[in-house]
Formats: structure tokens, sequence, C-alpha cells
């Protein structure tokens, strides 16, 4: 299965796709993908069979000014190209969690997208798992990315006139 | 049914369901577009208690976060304490005595039956049988009453830590555990007698509130409503984590798919987490319930981790992503009934009212996990 999907997914073109230690990381594969791969990688598990678990993002604010300083790489992270006089943009991270329930042990997909954090934008996959509305939202309402193509994305846990994204790093209460 | 009510071209309405109403047990709001009984459109209106125990985890040390993890699901807090543990001994690289892993199971099992008893009574309160509560209360007290007595809180517990357990247990807590095993199993076939086979039940739920198991995948829905739908499908088969690969204990499956299906997967598995239980007791193995050379302060190698449980109402995944501080770095909370709620929408489309209510209840909702 996981080499099989291994192959589908590459055929994509992906920027990178690993294998991890279940025993390390808690899941099997690891994929870094383009906003734009996000929706045809969503079509492919769902023809596998997975289930959608969760989307979420991670805020990665001050992370493209720490690698500019150092010359080395932090781990599970794309080696950034510097570009001498301009600092590298910011970034945000969103991770999509998928696990597949008709084989034993459990296989567990993770795909992570990386996003500029002055445009916070990527293409929505709720077309392909409905279930994703309620989790891009929740991710939209804690920091601020919007999923284009979303039917609603209107606060769904926060109050109905939040204007604010508490999970951004530079969120202050 | 429902065409037939569009066909006439009757106005339709809107009716608000909540905040505070009996049957959502707890702050939810359901958005009801009506055509008389019948439902267009059911929206539900999340957040009353929203508070941010995501944001709160960036704020304070790893194991500070612990007791948080108690305050998501209050009828299973234990399966959390655990989902959080897990992580972070993986991250950690921490190895749990093999008599704390024991204990963990054994206490988070009977967390799970007073989750199900609790469920059990207010689901048959929803469809108007109020007898059964007080039945279920009475067998949810004893486990409160034993888990009380070795973790010191009966709801809201904060009894895991990194690398074991806070307590360990007594005598008296085994030999009351064995009891209680016998109680309830002499009680099963009262509650089977009084309300499983009850004719009002059995029209209330049988082929209502259907959920196909494809739906169920498309939502990411799991635990006793993925079970319901005939998907063979739990986390501590499917990835076994602690010691449940040692246990002989099988998974309820009913293929109905229907508010009936989901009611007998979790009556069902009280009897299997009883069998969990009884088989823990006989094996407890003696030892110490904390790992040695736990660091005081706990600082998780870069990265990010992942770690699922099964908890009382579906697969709880918790994902940490560390910098290498003493905080985590962004931490996700996964929650079952989320994911179960958000095919409600769907699901109860077309439906009566009143059969809606009662999908709604099947679905065992506790909204502070909903909410976070």
């Amino acid at each position: 299965m996981i080499t099989r999907l291994k192959e589908k997914l590459s055929a994509l073109n992906p920027i990178s796709i690993t294998e991890t230690d279940h025993a390390a990381k808690g899941y099997h594969l690891d994929v870094a993908a383009s906003p734009a791969q996000v929706v045809a990688m969503a079509e492919i598990l769902d023809q596998e069979g997975f289930a959608i678990e969760a989307v979420t993002g991670v805020d990665w604010l001050g992370e493209a000014a720490a690698v500019a300083k150092k010359p080395e790489v932090a781990e599970g992270e794309e080696p950034v190209v510097e570009t001498p006089g301009e600092p590298p943009e910011e970034q945000m991270e969103v991770v999509y969690d998928f696990s597949h329930s008709g084989i034993r042990p459990l296989l567990r997909i993770v795909i992570r997208c990386r996003i500029n954090r002055g445009t916070p934008e990527l293409p929505t996959i709720s077309g392909v798992y409905p279930g994703a509305n309620w989790h891009e939202r929740e991710t939209h309402d804690f920091f601020g990315i919007i999923f284009t193509g979303h039917p609603d994305l209107s606060p769904l846990l926060l109050p109905e006139d939040a204007d604010f994204h508490p999970l951004l790093k530079d969120f202050k209460a | 049914m429902s065409d037939l009510a569009r066909s006439q071209n009757q106005e339709t309405f809107v009716l608000n369901l909540g905040p505070q109403h009996p049957a959502t047990h707890g702050v939810l709001r359901v958005k009801l577009t009506m055509d008389g009984e019948y439902i267009l459109r059911a929206e539900p209106v999340l957040g009353y208690i929203h508070r941010m125990h995501e944001k709160m985890g960036e704020n304070r040390t790893w194991a500070q976060f612990m007791p948080n993890t108690g305050r998501l699901d209050y009828l299973g807090a234990l399966s959390y304490n655990h989902g959080y543990a897990l992580v972070v001994e993986r991250a950690m690289g921490i190895t749990v005595p093999e008599r704390a892993e024991y204990l963990r199971v054994i206490t988070v099992e009977l967390n799970r039956i007073a989750s199900h008893l609790l469920w059990f009574g207010a689901f048959v309160l929803d469809l108007g049988g109020f007898t059964p509560l007080l039945y279920a209360f009475d067998d949810r007290e004893k486990i409160l009453d034993l888990l009380e007595s070795v973790t010191g809180s009966r709801l809201t517990f904060c009894y895991f830590r990194f690398g074991g357990l806070y307590n360990d247990v007594d005598d008296d807590f085994i030999t009351g555990s064995r009891a209680f095993i016998k109680r309830l199993r002499s009680r099963m076939p009262d509650y089977h007698n009084l309300v499983t086979n009850n004719i009002i039940m059995i029209k209330r739920l049988k082929d209502v509130g259907l959920i196909s198991a494809e739906m169920c995948r498309k939502y990411g829905a799991t635990g006793p409503v993925l079970r319901g739908s005939g998907v063979d499908f739990d986390i501590r088969k499917n990835e076994p984590y602690s010691v449940y690969s040692e246990f002989d204990f099988d998974i309820p499956v009913y293929h109905e798919c229907d508010s009936m299906a989901r009611y007998m997967v979790r009556m069902d598995e009280i009897e299997q987490s009883l069998r969990i239980i009884e088989q823990a007791l006989d094996k407890l193995p003696e030892g110490p319930v904390m790992a040695e050379k736990v660091p005081k302060i706990i600082k998780a190698p870069k990265g990010d981790y992942y770690a699922a449980v099964e908890a009382a109402r579906g697969t709880f995944g918790i994902r940490v992503v560390s910098d290498g501080t003493n905080t985590p770095y962004r931490l996700k909370l996964r929650s079952p009934t989320y994911s179960n709620l958000s095919l409600y929408e769907e699901a109860s489309q077309g439906m009566l009212l009143a059969d809606a209510l009662a999908l709604m209840g099947s679905l065992d909702l506790v909204i502070p996990e909903i909410d976070r």
C-alpha cells in the first residue's frame, strides 16, 4: 500500500516525500506539497480510501530570519535559497492528517504545505472531503489562513465578530 | 417523506435549538431550517465554551498542560491524559514500566465504562425514559469511587505522568474493581431487559438516523459511530498502543448503520472493557509505576510527533510540534466528536425533528471537547 501510494503521490512531483518511523513519529509517510498540489493529493487519498483526520496550521514566524542567520537547516524543513540583501519571507504551514481504517496496522499520512505568511492562501479540499469544511474553518479562525473556494469561512469556534487569529505567534490578547 | 412536504410548496421556518437545551447535552446550538416537522438543514453553531486549549498549551510547560487534557472530554478524561502522555513519551523516548501500563489500561477502561453508562442514561432520557438514568448513575458512582481512591479526582482526572502514573493502587482498588466487574455483569441483563428490548426504544432507533461507512470516512467519524456503520476499526486494535495487544477482547461491529447499531456497539463495548480489566487485574505485574530518569524539566527534541488513542467517543489524536524548549511550540488536539458532529448536517437532512434528536443523542456529544 505504502509503496503504491508513494508512487502515485510522487507522480505529482511533490517537494519531498519521506517514509518515517511510526514508533518515533506516529505516522508513516510525510509529504511536503506545494499549495497547487494539495487538492490533487486529497483526490488520490480519497480514491485509496483514506479518511480525513484533521487539518491544522503551524505558524513559523521568526523561523525564516533564524535560518537566514544560521547556515545549517533545521530538521524537517526545506532549505531556503538565500537572496542577498532581501530577507526571506516568513511562512506558515498547513498540516493535513489522513488515516486508513481498512488496513492493520493503521496507515497514517501527513501532508504539509508551506505558504507565505503575508499571503496565506491555498485551495480548499472540502470539495473532496466534506469533513475538511470544519477543520479548514477552524484553521481560518486560528491562523487567518484563507482556503480559496471554501463555502463558508465565517468563525466557527471563535465569536461571530472575531477579527483576530489567536494561534498566530504575534497575537497578543 | 421530506419530498412530499416540500412538494406542497409550504413555507419554511427557522427553529433555534439550544444553546441551552436538554437534548444538546451542553451548550451546543443547532440552527434548524424546518419544513413542518421535517428538517431541511441543520447547522450546528459551535464555540459557546471555546477556551483555546491549544493556545494555553503554547504558554505553559509540557507537564503543566496535563490538567488541560482532563478538561476536554470530562466524561472520559483519562483517555485524553493517555493520549498526551503517549505523544510526549514518544517525543522523549521514555519507556513506561509494565505495572504503570497495566494500571493505565485498567483505569482508562473503567473510565470508558463510566462514560458509556452516562451516555446510556442520558440517551434514554432523550428518548423519554427517565428511570435508566438513575440505574446507570448508580453503577457509574461505583467507578467514580474507585477512580477517586486512586487518582484523587472524580471527573477531571490528571492521573498520568510522563513515564508512568502519579500514584500506585492499593488492594482495596483491586478487590473493588473485581467486585465491580461482577456487579456490572449482573446488571447488564437488567439494562437489556429494561431498555434494549423495549418496543418504544426499538421503534425510535431501528432504521433511523442512517450513517453510511462512506459518510464516516469522508467526515473522519470514528469510534462507535464508525463501528455502528459496519467498519471494524478501533485504535486499540488497528494501531495498538500501551499493552492493549496483550489482551483478548473483541471490537463490537454492527452493520445496520442506524441509531440502534450505535447504541448496541456501546452496550457491547462495556462488556469488552470489563474483559480487558479482568485480564489486566489477573496479569497485573509488580514493580514501580514511574519510569526512572524522567527529566524534571521536559524539553522534547525538535520535530513534530503524533499519537492517537481510542477514547470513549472515537479517535483522539494529538500532534505536538516542539522547538526543543520547555514549552510546546504547537499543540493540536484532534477530538473525535468534532468530526462525528460535522456529519450531522448531511445525516439529518429530511429527518423528523424527533428522530434527528435521537440521532444526535446516538453521536454521544461532549461539547467541551468539540469546542476545546
